[in-house]
């Protein structure tokens, strides 16, 4: 690993994109030769799921790149794309009201913009007060302000929940690839890499664990494979997964052991409340498949995410002022 | 300007036309849908797909939409708008200038309900659908209903929520042999209805 070390930044960061790209064409090369093989109906139906959650890591993968590519203006840019579709499938999904109206402009066209760009200005201490603090108050005035008082606490709820999650949530995505560490300039992609991969091993172990454990379900009527034992066994894969990367990030081993935990955990009980969120807008399954609302299931994709990348994000920065 | 304005439309709106009876073809037609807001032919249009947007035409009212320079101009130069007058004169046929339009080879979207209703299920149809149907028994009636539109932009307001909306469009209907105007006004009505999604 010592010639790895003593390239610059830029060079890793590049090299890191050729591995996961080319491990990436890999397989998918094999996943077209296996589908040039006759397959029995059900193998079909396994293999389309998998093509379809190929296409979508290739489609993240390569956001991700061109976040990085991009520099400070693109990548605050493009997750900003990313949080206006996010907020705007969630919106579609509740049910909000005329006198809404206001507040939901504000939401999209005000706070959006303002959060993203104070990431893109990287003033990391307005941005993480911004939305808890300011918003927070506005948005009811806003709503209190159109004169309707039915349901009024439920409907401003709905709309703060959406922009904690949509917004807020997601924004520390390009924050992570924004902030600058002493000694460690411009290795935000790292961390936003490490996040990334131990939270979606994360996932990946825990769908298999339940599939082979058959646990009883914790909560049932919102998830009917979620358990207990297959949650430790996903996190604690995630937290291997961290630790075998410790390398590319600025922690110890067991330092990337604990950070990984914590992103783990933050990605997968994220999955869990977003599953309970779609029940109970009566949505059985977004991804993948037009609903009646038109919605496409980014939203879907994106929460685990958005609820890990602000846990990490703090935790991060707490790491950093205790050793400066 | 037209493509940037359809942009537009599909950012805020997705705008995702579900073609459930018929495919998007360039045949000659008629669209008649639910009226909901202001945006409603905005949505239709933008999600047809761009091939089909300059052939088919929305019908606007003459006072309204030529009262300033900004609305004649989008009416006329980006949606290629047929003008109707709304009030009515003796010497005048009011759907004139829609059976020039149809006579020339256009398509036409229409909202046979008059004006927009909000109470969720539309109004009674008015009978130029009919008349048309009779006259042009070649042009085909396609029922589409538009989802969510009026949690965009509900009367009144300005600035459109980014909201997703879909247009579901039906099977072609033709006016049947000795069908009356009213028996047709209801069927027609009725199409448009079951195309409403489960809880949408």
């Amino acid at each position: 690993m010592g010639f790895l070390r003593r390239m610059s930044t830029e060079h890793q960061i590049a090299l890191l994109f050729v591995i996961v790209f080319g491990m990436l064409v890999l397989v998918t090369a094999a996943a077209i030769l296996r589908s040039l093989r006759d397959i029995t109906p059900e193998h079909r139906q396994r293999h389309e799921r998998f093509k379809r959650d190929l296409r979508a890591v290739w489609i993240g993968m390569t956001t991700f790149w061109l976040a990085w590519v991009s520099g400070p203006l693109g990548a605050t840019l493009l997750f900003g794309i990313f949080s206006f579709l996010a907020l705007r499938e969630y919106i579609t999904l509740m049910h909000t009201r005329r006198s809404d109206h206001r507040s939901l402009i504000a939401a999209f066209f005000v706070v959006l913009p303002l959060q993203y760009a104070l990431v893109g200005w990287r003033t990391f201490d307005l941005f993480s007060v911004f939305i808890p603090v300011y918003v927070f108050i506005a948005i009811p005035v806003i709503s209190a302000l159109a004169g309707d008082p039915e349901r009024f606490l439920e409907r401003n709820a709905k709309i703060q929940w959406g922009i904690m999650v949509c917004v807020f949530g997601l924004s520390h995505a390009p924050a992570l690839l924004l902030l600058d560490f002493r000694g460690q300039e411009g290795r935000g992609a790292f961390l936003v890499f490490f996040l990334v991969i131990v939270t979606g091993v994360g996932q990946v172990v825990q769908e298999a664990m339940s599939r082979w454990l058959r646990r009883r379900p914790v909560a049932r009527a919102i998830s009917r494979s979620f358990s207990y034992r297959a949650w430790w066994c996903g996190s604690l894969a995630g937290a291997l997964a961290g630790t075998a990367l410790y390398w590319i990030t600025p922690f110890k081993p067991w330092q990337a052991f604990c950070m990984a935990a914590i992103a783990c955990t933050a990605g997968t009980l994220g999955e869990l409340v977003t599953k309970a969120l779609k029940k109970d807008a009566g949505v059985q399954y977004w991804g993948n498949q037009a609903s009646v609302t038109g919605a496409v299931g980014l939203l879907d994709r994106i929460a685990p995410l958005a609820f890990a990348a602000p846990v990490f994000f703090h935790s991060v920065r707490w790491y950093f002022k205790l050793t400066p | 300007m037209g493509k940037l304005l359809a942009f537009i439309a599909r950012l805020i709106t997705g705008a995702q036309g579900h073609w459930q009876g018929c495919p998007p073809e360039a045949l000659q037609r008629i669209y008649f849908a639910n009226h909901q807001s202001h945006l409603d032919w905005v949505l239709i249009w933008a999600s047809l797909p761009g091939e089909l947007r300059s052939t088919t035409r929305p019908i606007a009212a003459k006072d309204y939409w030529t009262a300033t320079p900004l609305k004649h101009w989008i009416t006329r130069e980006v949606f290629n708008a047929v003008y109707v007058n709304r009030t009515r004169t003796d010497d005048q046929d009011p759907l004139e200038p829609l059976q020039q339009a149809l006579a020339a080879g256009d398509s036409l979207v229409i909202f046979p309900e008059g004006t927009r209703s909000n109470k969720g299920e539309p109004q009674a149809f008015k009978s130029g659908l009919y008349h048309l149907a009779e006259q042009f028994p070649g042009v085909q009636l396609v029922p589409a209903w538009i989802s969510n539109v009026q949690r965009v932009m509900p009367k009144g307001e300005v600035v459109p929520v980014p909201i997703l909306c879909t247009v579901t469009f039906g099977a072609p209907m033709h006016l049947q042999d000795g069908e009356d105007k009213r028996a047709f006004l209801e069927r027609a009505r009725a199409a448009v209805m079951a195309l409403r999604p489960v809880g949408g």
